[in-house]
């Protein structure tokens, strides 16, 4: 047998670092190890989040982490990617809450909200003293959120909103929820709003039956004459564009994610394959699995690179969202292809959760999906390279 | 309270090791480091007792310039600041602990506390030695009564009992419990059941960039000093034959009869 070369001298990513962004990262891989795992395969059998380690969680800093202030870490954003790395070599469903949490509730509150908002909710948030969760798109209003109908009516101090959302992440846990809504004595200007749970006519039934992300509630958010304090309104929003900025800094928090569970695949089917034995020989030995693992080693290293480059750049504030939209489906799409193609690798194994392939395999099918699903954002990459849309 | 706390670099205990050609060491290229796993059990005693008493955890490394980074991982858990004895050297547990004499009468903590053992090559010396060396009490393989499971653990109190310029300290001893009394300061070596230690945090981590690291260079300290001990050679155990898998009970008896000769 020649010398085996591990994955990360191919990376070769090390001295890239700084010893900080390695520490960062090595601390979540050891919790996730340590923590995470023994609790995940049983979560998952039963479809729910563990919500009690939601304390430990926020002791490690994790949300909001690249947010300066307000009791947050205020760490770079490569640290911040490769935090979202390890969460997601755990599960996606546990990297989706706190992608939730850090840029799309506390950043649009960070952006868009006034300075009494943010001492009231950011450090709340950071502490994981409340849940957030972020309700954009609804029942006919999927990949075209601009068809939104939910209403936000002004009526003395505070705002009348109407409507149903649909697929909001942590929502059936939520404390908070930011509900984009149409404003309209405003000529329908979309605009955020803090809405807390006990706001009377706010409710969020679950969403039941789930294949992917079990280990992560998604519920609907049902607004009924849900009455909330003007001073909740998040005034600096306006647009469509502001929840799509908010958006832009979740997917490159993915572009990380889907990376670190795409490594657990390969990392599973590498060891797999040199233990396995059929036809006399650990099935590593064949071509054709051979063939796969060569094939999942160049598109980690593809990732990693992107995800490196682009964090880079978002530190220089010199990312923009085109870029972003990239990362996101380069990074899905090689991570569901990596996942899809280690769950055969483990044979009939494969299909159970002895191993976390198939977990992935099935996550990554939300992640393909939400934050702008696969083909729209070939359409944002359409339009930006010529100049013409093609979305209608 | 002043707490020193010493923290080794090792090889990460996950990565496969390779020993260097000429079997004097183990080869550092692609290697991975860490804190010695008993270290950050005492680390994590170290914060549990300042933020009873309050005061200060001092952290000290002896090693090479990246040790400064096993010192960061302590500071982003909590720790103050650090003290780095910066060599390339090889230090034995003679050399290690007179380093660490000179730091400790500079600093004149409370107690110190230490790994019962560095998880690299596993002497054991280096805390009893260095208890010789500075005179003082010491109660090596620190534990705790309550289980790692317990409500005490969770609530993260210390399991050392410092009161009246004195601690005592629980061990696990051949078939019970013993406590000691020791006065301070006092040396303390820790075993792996004396707690579970906190990761670092994320804030931590972006703290434990502003906290102080002294550096010293080795020399300075001791001298021309030399070691007592040196290391001859590395080898890795011989490859064990396959094992095999045997169909029955009769087959079993036969073979551990026959050929292993063991019946
Ligand atoms: C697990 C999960 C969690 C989610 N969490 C949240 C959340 O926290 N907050 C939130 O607001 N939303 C969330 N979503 C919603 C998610 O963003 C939407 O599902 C997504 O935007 C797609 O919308 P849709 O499901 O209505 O599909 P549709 O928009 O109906 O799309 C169906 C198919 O048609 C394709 N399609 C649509 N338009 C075009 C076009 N112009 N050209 C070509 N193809 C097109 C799509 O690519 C897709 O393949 C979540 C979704 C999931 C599955």
């Amino acid at each position: 047998m020649s010398a085996q070369i591990p994955l990360d001298d191919i990376l070769a990513i090390e001295h890239l670092l700084s010893e900080d962004e390695k520490l960062a990262r090595d601390t979540i891989r050891s919790w996730i190890k340590e923590r995470y795992r023994p609790l995940l395969n049983q979560a998952h059998r039963d479809g729910i989040f563990p919500v009690e380690i939601i304390p430990e969680i926020a002791e490690l800093g994790v949300f909001g982490a690249n947010i300066e202030g307000y009791d947050c870490a205020g760490m770079n954003n490569v640290s911040y990617g490769l935090v979202m790395q390890e969460l997601e070599r755990g599960d996606s469903g546990l990297r989706s809450l706190v992608s939730v949490q850090g840029a799309l509730v506390m950043y649009p509150i960070l952006t868009f909200g006034d300075e009494e908002q943010r001492q009231k909710y950011l450090p709340k948030l950071a502490k994981g003293e409340f849940v957030g969760c972020f309700g954009l798109t609804e029942p006919m209003a999927g990949s075209d959120p601009g068809a939104m109908k939910t209403t936000a009516k002004k009526d003395g101090d505070s705002y009348v909103l109407d409507g149903v959302k649909a697929w909001i992440t942590s929502s059936p846990i939520a404390d908070i929820a930011i509900i984009w809504a149409k404003c309209v004595d405003e000529d329908n200007i979309i605009r955020g709003f803090i809405v807390e749970r006990d706001f009377n006519g706010f409710t969020t039934p679950d969403i039941e039956g789930k294949f992917s992300l079990r280990a992560s509630p998604t519920g609907e958010i049902h607004l009924n004459e849900c009455r909330v304090p003007a001073a909740n309104m998040l005034a600096a929003s306006g647009g469509l564009k502001s929840p799509l900025s908010c958006l832009t800094q979740a997917r490159y928090g993915i572009g990380w994610g889907v990376t670190g569970a795409a490594m657990d695949c390969y990392q599973t089917v590498l060891d797999y394959g040199l233990e396995r034995i059929q036809f006399n020989q650990p099935i590593a030995s064949f071509q054709l699995y051979q063939s796969y693992l060569a094939e999942m080693a160049t598109q980690l290293v593809n990732m990693q690179l992107l995800t490196l480059h682009y964090g880079r750049l978002k530190d220089a504030q010199a990312l923009s969202p085109i870029q972003v939209s990239m990362l996101k489906r380069h990074n899905v799409a090689a991570a569901r292809k990596i996942a899809s193609d280690a769950r055969s690798m483990l044979g009939g194994i494969g299909i159970t959760d002895a191993y976390p392939v198939m977990r992935h395999m099935m996550n990554l099918e939300s992640v393909y999906t939400y934050e702008g699903t696969h083909e729209i954002h070939t359409l944002a990459l359409g339009r930006a390279l010529t100049g013409i849309s093609a979305f209608d | 309270m002043k707490i020193l706390v010493t923290v080794k670099r090792v090889e990460d205990p996950e990565i496969k090791i390779k020993i260097k050609a000429d079997g004097s060491g183990l080869e550092s290229e692609q290697m991975k480091y860490v804190v010695n796993p008993f270290d950050e059990i005492a680390v994590e005693e170290a914060l549990r007792l300042r933020d009873t008493h309050e005061g200060e955890v001092v952290i000290l490394s002896l090693g090479v310039a990246d040790c400064a980074q096993q010192i960061r991982t302590a500071l982003a858990m909590g720790a103050d600041r650090g003290v780095h004895v910066l060599t390339d050297e090889t230090l034995d547990p003679t050399l290690a602990s007179l380093a660490m004499q000179k730091v400790i009468e500079d600093e004149s903590p409370d107690i110190v506390l230490m790994g019962k053992q560095a998880v690299d090559d596993d002497m054991g010396q280096t805390g009893v030695m260095l208890a010789e060396r500075l005179g003082w009490g010491q109660a090596s393989f620190a534990s705790k009564e309550a289980s790692l499971e317990s409500e005490e653990e969770k609530s993260k109190q210390t399991a050392l009992n410092v009161s009246d310029n004195k601690v005592t300290v629980v061990r696990e001893v051949d078939g019970g419990i013993e406590t000691l009394c020791l006065n301070l300061p006092a040396l303390i070596t820790t075993e792996l059941r004396l707690n579970i230690p906190r990761y670092a945090s994320l804030p931590g981590i972006m703290k434990a960039k502003k906290k102080e690291i002294k550096e010293f260079p080795l020399r300075d300290l001791i001298g021309d000093a030399q070691p007592l001990v040196e290391v001859l050679k590395m080898e890795k155990p011989a490859a064990r034959a396959a094992g095999m898998i045997v169909s029955d009970v009769p087959q079993l008896m036969e073979k551990l009869r026959n050929e292993a000769k063991v019946i």
